[in-house]
């Protein structure tokens, strides 16, 4: 009745899968990520889980200076999912190394480390500080962030602006680059194709759409910056999509796929169509154990379907109904 | 002592008012649930994917292992030895309940609304910081508006095993939104009611009683729970008269751990304000921290009940 076990591996299977995987070259104890901006920076929940045992910890972005957010409400719930605009709240990325990425890298975690900038050259200074900083093992670009001033800023909806800043993080770090893009594009493959012609050694597929609620009784929107990102299962079969698409037309680039990852299950749809990971975002907020219980559920899927690595999952779809 | 996540039988629903209170086995949470610290709720179909509701917790019940008898929160002597602090609560090994209180207001308190006895809900807690209590007894203002009176019991609970007298001052719309005013007049020295259509107590707000309540009280601290608006203009009240108050928050939340960054609040004094999260660094602030001004809030300042 108590939560430890809850969601704990049944053991017994016939065969142990081997859960690690290889991401841009990383070797991750397990393919599952927590995703960025659903773990904030990782500190908080070591009282919930064992930081070193996930797949990775993607941490909330982190800019140059440090940045307030928008005011409240930041969130509202919608159905199978939530809209959020925090507005990238974040300490800065010197509080950052000083604080959350040491304890981080002192806990063991795999940690991937996302940038947002205003501009290609404030992605390049932000790859620069960080790279060689201890216990980092990938960055991430947050190319596709919706909640921002202006939608200029979101790079990844143009291949060319998109390009320039993996340009110019590629050029200032030697750490892996995962460039994460959005679904609110016409040719999400373009962009792609884009990012890693500039050097983004894989991809995360999706960001959060762009959405919007009103309160029909106030005649308001419910989020004080009218506009947020829509993340949790309602998106997920728009994220299995993209990752599907992006893996048909760019075999062999890494991706980890992201929307609405809640349970084993659905970790194993987005491997399936071409993921090499998966990262848990909005189902932290409901389960502060999700990324665990999601690997294990992961485990226990393989072991059913007598399958040793999460790796070999790709090979084994089949396309044709 | 970090939250859990328990699965808890729901051991009672019934109605208090115009308000549910829910009270639901949680032996883990109750053991180390301090007053103005709150849980957080799931409920509702899974295919819907509810977020969860934070509740502050009204009352805590433990009983078992230590041999004490059964009765709301124990507590302790307070302050004997261990650091400053809320009492320990029983041995740890007995049972134990939380209970809440709630408005159905939309789908997640509807959700908890049609619970039955025996049913089966997610809750994580006990969450965020709690009220600290004086360190020496000292007379206490306890300020409720609507529901946001519940954790107030809780409080007066606590308060009145560190001998502080407790006076309390609760307000309404009207007479029904009241939240059983006689379990405050059970616990407090005093009770004084404020309704805006005066069909309980005095007509206006609890702010018009402050001032002379203050003084006649000769409190040495404030607690306060209820709208926004409220705590805004209780702090002011109080930082007038030179009395420290103690405000427990009700932010919209997703998490109630940390993560999401939805629940912020500005806390000052300095410019630029920071940005806290009311699960962590909350929901109990130093009326004087919050930047009342810049919530926002369209009737904010404009003190309500």
């Amino acid at each position: 009745m108590t939560a430890e076990g809850f969601g704990a591996p049944q053991k017994g299977a016939p065969k142990q899968p081997d859960l690690s995987v290889e991401l841009c070259g990383v070797r991750l104890r397990t393919p599952v990520l927590a995703a960025s901006g659903c773990f904030g920076f990782g500190r908080d929940m070591a009282g919930w889980v064992d930081l070193a045992a996930l797949g990775g910890v993607v941490t909330k972005s982190v800019s140059l200076e440090p940045r307030r957010g928008r005011p409240t409400p930041r969130m509202a719930e919608t159905p199978a999912g939530m809209l959020n605009a925090i507005g990238l709240q974040n300490p800065g990325v010197e509080a950052f190394c000083a604080g959350d990425l040491r304890f981080l890298a002192d806990a063991g975690a795999t940690v991937v480390a996302s940038l947002v900038g205003r501009s290609p050259e404030e992605f390049g200074r932000l790859a620069a500080r960080l790279d060689g900083e201890p216990g980092l093992a990938l960055v991430e670009v947050n190319l596709s962030c919706p909640n921002v001033e202006h939608r200029g800023e979101v790079f990844a909806t143009d291949p060319a602006a998109a390009a320039e800043v993996v340009a110019a993080v590629r050029q200032a770090t030697g750490t892996p680059v995962l460039a994460k893009l959005t679904a609110d594009v016409t040719d999400l493959v373009a962009v792609a194709r884009a990012v890693v012609d500039a050097g983004a050694d894989g991809l995360t597929l999706i960001n959060t759409l762009l959405g919007m609620a009103v309160d029909t009784r106030t005649r308001r929107p419910r989020l004080a910056a009218v506009t947020g990102g829509l993340s949790g299962p309602a998106i997920r079969p728009v994220a299995v999509r993209c990752v599907w698409q992006v893996a048909q037309a760019l075999p062999g680039v890494p991706i980890v796929g992201t929307g609405g990852v809640v349970s084993g299950e659905n970790a194993a749809e987005f491997l399936l169509v071409g993921a090499t990971a998966v990262a848990v975002g909005t189902g932290s907020f409901i389960n502060p154990r999700a990324v665990v219980e999601v690997a294990d559920g992961l485990e226990r899927y393989l072991a059913a379907h007598g399958v040793g690595s999460p790796a070999e999952l790709p090979a084994l779809f089949k396309a044709e109904r | 002592m970090s939250p859990v996540r328990e699965l808890c039988e729901v051991l009672e629903r019934r109605r208090v008012g115009a308000y549910q209170a829910l009270t639901l086995v949680a032996p883990r949470i109750a053991e180390h649930a301090r007053p103005g610290q709150f849980i957080h709720v799931l409920a509702g179909e899974d295919r819907s994917f509810p977020l969860r509701r934070p509740f502050s917790i009204h009352r805590v019940e433990r009983w078992g292992g230590s041999g004490g008898p059964p009765g709301w929160s124990p507590g302790g002597s307070g302050g004997s030895g261990g650091p400053p602090g809320w009492s320990p609560g029983g041995s740890g090994a007995g049972l134990g309940a939380v209970e809440i209180v709630f408005d159905v207001v939309g789908a997640g308190t509807l959700a908890l609304s049609r619970l039955r006895p025996h049913d089966v809900v997610d809750v994580l807690g006990p969450l965020g910081r709690p009220f600290t209590p004086p360190e020496a007894p000292t007379g206490c203002l306890l300020v409720g508006g609507g529901y946001g009176t519940a954790p107030l019991f809780f409080l007066a609970t606590e308060l009145r095993t560190r001998r502080c007298r407790v006076d309390f001052v609760v307000g309404a719309a009207s007479a029904g939104r009241l939240l059983d005013a006689m379990e405050a007049k059970r616990l407090g020295h005093s009770l004084t009611v404020t309704t805006d259509d005066g069909s309980a107590g005095r007509r206006g707000l609890v702010t018009d009683q402050l001032p002379d309540l203050l003084a006649r009280t000769r409190a040495g601290q404030v607690y306060a729970c209820g709208p926004m608006p409220m705590l805004a203009a209780v702090s002011r009240v109080a930082a007038a008269a030179g009395v420290p108050c103690q405000v427990a928050v009700e932010e919209q939340m997703a998490c109630g751990t940390g993560i999401c960054f939805s629940c912020v609040l500005p806390l000052g004094p300095e410019e630029p304000t920071r940005m806290a999260r009311s699960c962590l660094e909350g929901p109990v602030f130093d009326g004087t921290a919050i930047a009342w001004a810049e919530l926002g809030h369209p009737e904010l300042e404009k003190a309500v009940r």
